[in-house]
């Protein structure tokens, strides 16, 4: 038995952490759930950002033990939550961050994610510029959030089962293919192949 | 790779428990809302502590409710809560746009009013790493004694950076303190056990960036206490910063505009931060803008004199990061915005 009784990603973990570390320190050199990024450590950057009670938070800026008796989702609960809720693949979010090409170097990636899972569990629908403020505590270094707001809205409308929006950038076809993840209550979430019927 | 320094957790589930523990652990101990200013400066070694009080455990520092006239909000309630809320919306609305433009989501997702109420102050020769500091020779704030913002200068001039204390200042916000009795004030005749101390906000702070305000480290803030506002009550909070979210303020004015029946201006307020240790209050406003009629000439007239005579009060120094110019030239610019934004 640890000192600490953390719910993570459904499961409770008792581990055993000093007094001063942070959450980031326990999930990383304890648990090893190495999806959260250690960025900054100061809470500028928004790589290592978890959800706690379905809200995205900074797990360098939060005391492991602080964090007691809380739902802390990481990175790595997403694609189980979605699939203990019926779905196939990874989650949405996952799968359209994935096809859109919404990262280079891939560390604010889990991050942004998080935040625009929160942000869709919130809003089923958000508008863009909802998009942008609820991923704005998220920094891109390589400075992707084109295909990164393309990545949100790709998930969105996949999740709802609208026809999906072509980029500006290629007018004429879905570049990202079909979505590999379904959603339950949903018969395909992909509607791109649709279109691409339509216009051909 | 930045690691806090070692200390002991306390994590209390009342308020009393809170007090005793800090009592406890003596003068090096700090309470720690959501930490999202606490734990960045513990890192930077900015403040030493062997001791903290979580207080994520004490439920009853949470939540917004009317209590009579006045409209309470526990410390412990998160931003996102303070700014999303419609009773604040209705009753202190530039309090709700300053609780909803303070860093970015995660940060008002975890930090909380009561936390953002007692921020330390910023300097962009004090908000740094030990290495850095250290590398200078450190500061008149901490650890040094030379100011690097005013040269000679022998009082520490870090900035007051907390979005929320421009609105409660215009709002005449009172803030409850609850702390223990200590072994001289008791044998001064002071009762044993919890003391509880109101302070009206704007005599919260001192003119001393190194420690800028006027109550003790084992006194824990337990309530913000709104009084009731006239009908014509308009506020409106304007924040100058170079990128949309996250940043601190580089500059932060609030007004506040009490319009009568008819439309007349009959209570008027500015309230300027980030420019010294403590707020500044713009005492003309009153004077140019009470009796006034928003959309009429004279209205115009006393707003741009009131802009223009700030200037003279609202001085911005080089002590965060930021051109000093452009904040100083933009004091006029945020309080026309604020003004207008209430009318």
């Amino acid at each position: 038995m640890g000192n600490l009784n953390l719910k993570i990603n459904g499961d409770h973990h008792p581990v055993d952490a000093p007094d001063h570390w942070t959450l980031l320190e326990v999930l990383r050199y304890r648990l090893d759930l190495t999806g959260s990024k250690q960025g900054c450590d100061k809470g500028d950057c928004g790589a290592c950002t978890v959800l706690v009670d379905g809200k995205p938070e900074l797990a360098c800026l939060l005391l492991a033990g602080a964090s007691e008796g809380r739902e802390i989702t990481t990175i790595e609960g997403l694609m189980p939550a979605h699939r203990a809720a019926g779905g196939t693949g990874a989650d949405p979010v996952q799968d359209a961050f994935d096809r859109a090409g919404a990262l280079q170097c891939g560390f604010c990636q889990p991050g942004m994610m998080l935040s625009t899972r929160a942000l869709l569990n919130e809003e089923e629908r958000p508008s863009r510029e909802r998009i942008r403020e609820a991923l704005s505590g998220n920094l891109c270094r390589c400075t992707g959030y084109t295909q990164i707001i393309q990545a949100v809205e790709l998930a969105i409308h996949e999740t709802c089962g609208e026809p999906v929006e072509h980029p500006a950038w290629a007018p004429d076809q879905a570049p990202w293919g079909d979505a590999v993840s379904t959603v339950p209550g949903r018969k395909g979430t992909g509607s791109s192949d649709t279109t691409q019927g339509e216009q051909a | 790779m930045l690691r806090l320094p070692t200390f002991e957790l306390h994590k209390p589930t009342t308020v009393a428990a809170a007090l005793e523990a800090a009592a406890a652990s003596g003068p090096a101990t700090r309470f720690v809302a959501g930490g999202t200013d606490l734990l960045p400066n513990l890192k930077h070694e900015m403040i030493e502590a062997d001791h903290l009080v979580s207080l994520a455990g004490i439920e009853s520092l949470r939540g917004i409710r009317l209590d009579g006239d006045d409209l309470v909000i526990g410390p412990m309630t998160s931003l996102t809560d303070v700014a999303s809320s419609e009773l604040v919306q209705e009753r202190a609305p530039a309090l709700a746009q300053a609780a909803g433009v303070v860093a970015g989501p995660q940060h008002r997702n975890q930090g909380t009013l009561g936390g953002n109420v007692m921020l330390d102050t910023r300097c962009q020769w004090i908000n740094q790493s030990y290495f850095w500091r250290s590398a200078l020779g450190f500061c008149l704030k901490k650890d040094g004694t030379e100011c690097h913002v005013i040269e000679g200068g022998k009082r520490c001039v870090a900035a007051v950076s907390n979005d929320s204390i421009a609105p409660l200042y215009t709002v005449g916000a009172k803030l409850v303190f609850q702390s223990l009795a200590t072994p001289e004030m008791i044998a001064a005749g002071a009762p044993e056990g919890v003391q509880t101390r109101p302070v009206p906000v704007d005599a919260l702070f001192k003119a001393d960036g190194a420690y800028n305000k006027k109550v003790g480290l084992q006194e824990l803030l337990t309530e913000i206490r709104i009084p009731a506002l006239p009908a014509g009550h308009r506020g409106s909070y304007q924040k100058l910063r170079l990128r949309g979210s996250i940043d601190f303020p580089q500059l932060g004015i609030a007004a506040r505009l009490d319009l009568d029946e008819a439309g007349v201006i009959v209570h008027a307020d500015v309230v300027a931060i980030v420019v010294a240790a403590r707020p500044v209050r713009v005492k003309k406003a009153p004077d140019q803008l009470v009796g006034q009629t928003p959309g009429t000439p004279g209205f115009e007239a006393a707003l741009a004199e009131l802009c223009d005579l700030a200037t003279r009060s609202v001085k911005a120094l080089p002590n965060i990061p930021g051109d000093t110019e452009w904040r100083q030239r933009m004091v006029p610019v945020l309080i026309e915005d604020a003004i207008r934004a209430c009318v």
